[in-house]
């Protein structure tokens, strides 16, 4: 499942990056954020009164906004539980 | 360079560096540039336990040694002493954020391998204790191989021993670090990092977030929106609602000092010089001090308490549907008190183009230079009447004023993104910090540096083309018998004269022609020069130079020329320090030229529409 759909509050980890769909610049930035394979992470909020906006995602311990377009590039899948959407 | 030795401030954006950097330096900071680039470069004074001072150096925020930005760049340069014009640092303190401690430790990693003598501060341990975080600040030291010390910076904890703990670094000249394998890649240092933060965590209980909460209402896109709107609004009604009293109170010194000046000195140039020029020329910009410091207040809070970052979320999807990044809200927001700043804030774009049409942009943005001429128009032909709700008319004006700049903008940014800075556009990409609870003193420190900064532009380029202007509308002088008035007979009359025939279609007088001209030089000394005008015209009429420029203004303007006049400066281009910063930010005169003449031809179009508008409806 991609990070843009990933159900709000849900726990889930960063399974695959497709670092080839972003710029080495942003593929750096994300990276310092600590967006890796097997990173903790939890969608929070979605902006978008004005068409669609960022995500605000919780890495670790640190929460990040991110455009569609770069969530998109990250597989995530769901905790222990199972649970897939 | 001072001979002192020098401690750098380093460390993640966020982890709480500059609250760091006040609390151990207090108000003896001197804030600089680095030569070369314009990258802000702050230091202070900072003394030890023992007393022995020491030069610490707050370097820019960054997340690691690969720069992304020149201010990233900088801060690089100087940890590997690559800096022109800074010695390398005696020692480092390694800022991190206790409750983000896997991210901050890996930079730390990378800071400590330099093999510099190295303290950490383990900051904001307090959030990390509000969040359900337990750290073990000895087993962390003993990881890293430095010492470690707790500090929380707003309430001033942990600064004694940090003191302490630098002077210790200081007196013994040998590398304290440990010496590290260097050229370490990402991933170990990262997977070293996380390794070292779990065994420093002694107890991690789930608690609510008070960030998390707040973020529910604050990022919602309608509630967020409308909290956004809000805030915007209080904003602008505070501007007028808590200024009157101050600024009654300084026009009540500029009267005091306007009159003993009079009964002093004979009549005559002398006098006319000193009340004209000096007194009623600058103390008509000086007077605005209370609602720029009102302004900056709450910029300053916003960012102090981790709004800003919201705000740019909520604003991402339209800026993108114009074409710019989410980040570009921060620099244009900045821009509301001064496009200087704001324009220097356009650095951490990553992107050229998004960041080309955020510096065209940013002198939309209704600055603080233009209050005073809005207020004074405001003031003068608005009437002070309550529309409902406590909602004050005049309030209300300025408000849409502040919003004609932010849809000029987006306008503008739209056909510039389809024409001149064609391309694809960039990402947002941002951390968002935890809220805090900003420390009082920090933000009475910023408005100090604020206050300083507008009363020297005053003292300076203000009071500077206020004297040129009064020089050039006291000469030649008019002939005793001579039904001319002085203004007309001047030669700043004459050139202005000239000029007005341009201006004469869009409604403007003679008078606001010979404003705009010294207005160049900042966009306040449009009021000066208004006030300087008409202080002169009224020569020693006791009666008129009573009067307030305000009054003076209602008798001489009809309604439209004044609307017209609004709409002119919604757009002004006139600002020399926009221009300069513009031309060195962009490395040429190539866009601030283009700059300056899209933002005439478009302040031309709005005065002109305005006043065919009003005065077609008849209004008078």
């Amino acid at each position: 499942m991609r990070l843009t759909d990933l159900p709000l509050r849900q726990p889930a980890y960063v399974d695959v990056i497709d670092w080839n769909a972003l710029s080495a610049a942003e593929g750096q930035r994300l990276r310092e954020f600590g967006l890796c394979e097997g990173a903790s992470v939890e969608a929070l909020h979605r902006g978008g009164l004005f068409g669609r906006g960022p995500i605000a995602c919780k890495v670790g311990r640190m929460t990040i906004a991110m455009r569609r377009n770069h969530a998109e590039a990250v597989t995530v899948r769901t905790g222990a539980e199972g649970e897939t959407a | 360079m001072s001979m002192l030795p020098l401690v750098a401030l380093v460390g993640n954006p966020n982890a709480g560096k500059s609250a760091l950097f006040n609390a151990l330096t207090g108000a003896r900071q001197k804030l600089g540039n680095y030569p070369g680039v314009t990258v802000e470069r702050k230091a202070g004074r900072l003394s030890l336990s023992d007393g022995r001072p020491v030069e610490l150096v707050d370097l820019p925020g960054t997340y690691s040694l690969s720069p992304a930005s020149p201010d990233e760049q900088v801060t690089r340069d100087v940890v590997l002493g690559k800096q022109r014009s800074e010695k390398r640092p005696d020692a480092l303190v390694v800022v991190v954020d206790a409750s983000n401690l896997d991210n901050h430790l890996r930079f730390a990693l990378e800071l400590i391998a330099l093999g510099l003598p190295t303290v950490v501060a383990l900051n904001m341990v307090d959030l990390a204790t509000r969040d359900g975080l337990e750290l073990d600040a000895e087993v962390l030291s003993r990881e890293l191989g430095v010492p470690v010390i707790p500090t929380v910076a707003v309430r001033k904890r942990g600064l004694e021993p940090l003191r302490t703990a630098l002077e210790g670094l200081i007196d013994d000249a040998a590398p304290k670090a440990r010496p590290s394998p260097a050229g370490r890649d990402f991933d170990t240092l990262r997977s070293e990092a996380r390794r070292i933060a779990q065994a420093a965590i002694v107890r991690e209980t789930p608690s609510r977030r008070l960030t998390a909460a707040v973020d529910r209402v604050a990022l919602h896109p309608v509630f967020g929106l409308l909290l956004l709107l809000g805030l915007l609004f209080v904003m602008f009604q505070a501007v007028y609602a808590w200024s009157e009293a101050p600024i009654a109170m300084i026009e009540g010194w500029a009267e005091a000092a306007s009159n003993a000046a009079t009964d002093a000195l004979p009549g005559g140039i002398v006098r006319s010089f000193l009340v004209d020029g000096v007194i009623n020329g600058v103390g008509s910009v000086v007077v605005f001090l209370p609602q720029i410091l009102i302004l900056f207040f709450f910029i300053l809070m916003l960012e102090a308490t981790g709004y800003m970052v919201r705000a740019a979320f909520l604003m991402d999807g339209l800026m993108a549907k114009v074409g710019l990044s989410g980040r570009a809200f921060i620099p244009l927001l900045s821009s509301f008190a001064c496009a200087v700043p704001g324009i220097m804030a356009t650095r951490t774009i990553s992107d050229p183009k998004d960041r080309l049409t955020t510096i065209l942009i940013a002198p939309l943005m209704t600055c603080s230079a233009r209050l005073p001429v809005y207020a004074v128009i405001i003031g003068a032909f608005i009437p002070a009447r309550d529309v409902g709700l406590g909602i004050g008319l005049q309030g209300l004006v300025l408000f849409l004023l502040y919003v004609a700049g932010i849809v000029g903008a987006m306008l503008v940014a739209l056909v510039l993104r389809r024409t001149v800075t064609k391309g694809q556009s960039g990402g947002f990409l941002m951390e968002m910090p935890k809220y805090q609870w900003p420390r009082p003193r920090d933000i009475v420190l910023g408005l100090w540096q604020r206050a300083v900064i507008f009363l020297k532009r005053a003292g300076t380029i203000i009071f500077a083309s206020t004297v040129i202007l009064w020089v050039l509308l006291s000469f030649p002088r008019v002939p005793e018998d001579s039904p001319a008035s002085q203004v007309d007979h001047s030669i700043a009359g004459r050139i202005a004269g000239g000029l007005n025939v341009v201006l004469e279609p869009v409604g403007f007088n003679r008078d606001i022609s010979l404003a705009l001209i010294p207005a160049m030089a900042a966009r306040e000394v449009a009021v000066s020069a208004l006030a300087t005008v008409y202080s002169i015209d009224a020569g020693d009429d006791e009666a008129k130079l009573e009067q307030s420029l305000g009054d003076r203004l209602k008798d001489k303007w009809p309604l439209p020329t004044a609307l017209a006049f609004l709409a002119w400066f919604i757009f002004a281009p006139q600002c020399i320090s926009t221009i300069a910063v513009t031309r060195r930010e962009t490395n040429g005169w190539k866009w601030p030229l283009f700059m300056v003449g899209y933002l005439f031809v478009l302040a031309y179009l709005a005065a002109g529409a305005t006043y065919w508008t009003a005065t077609a409806i008849g209004l008078s």
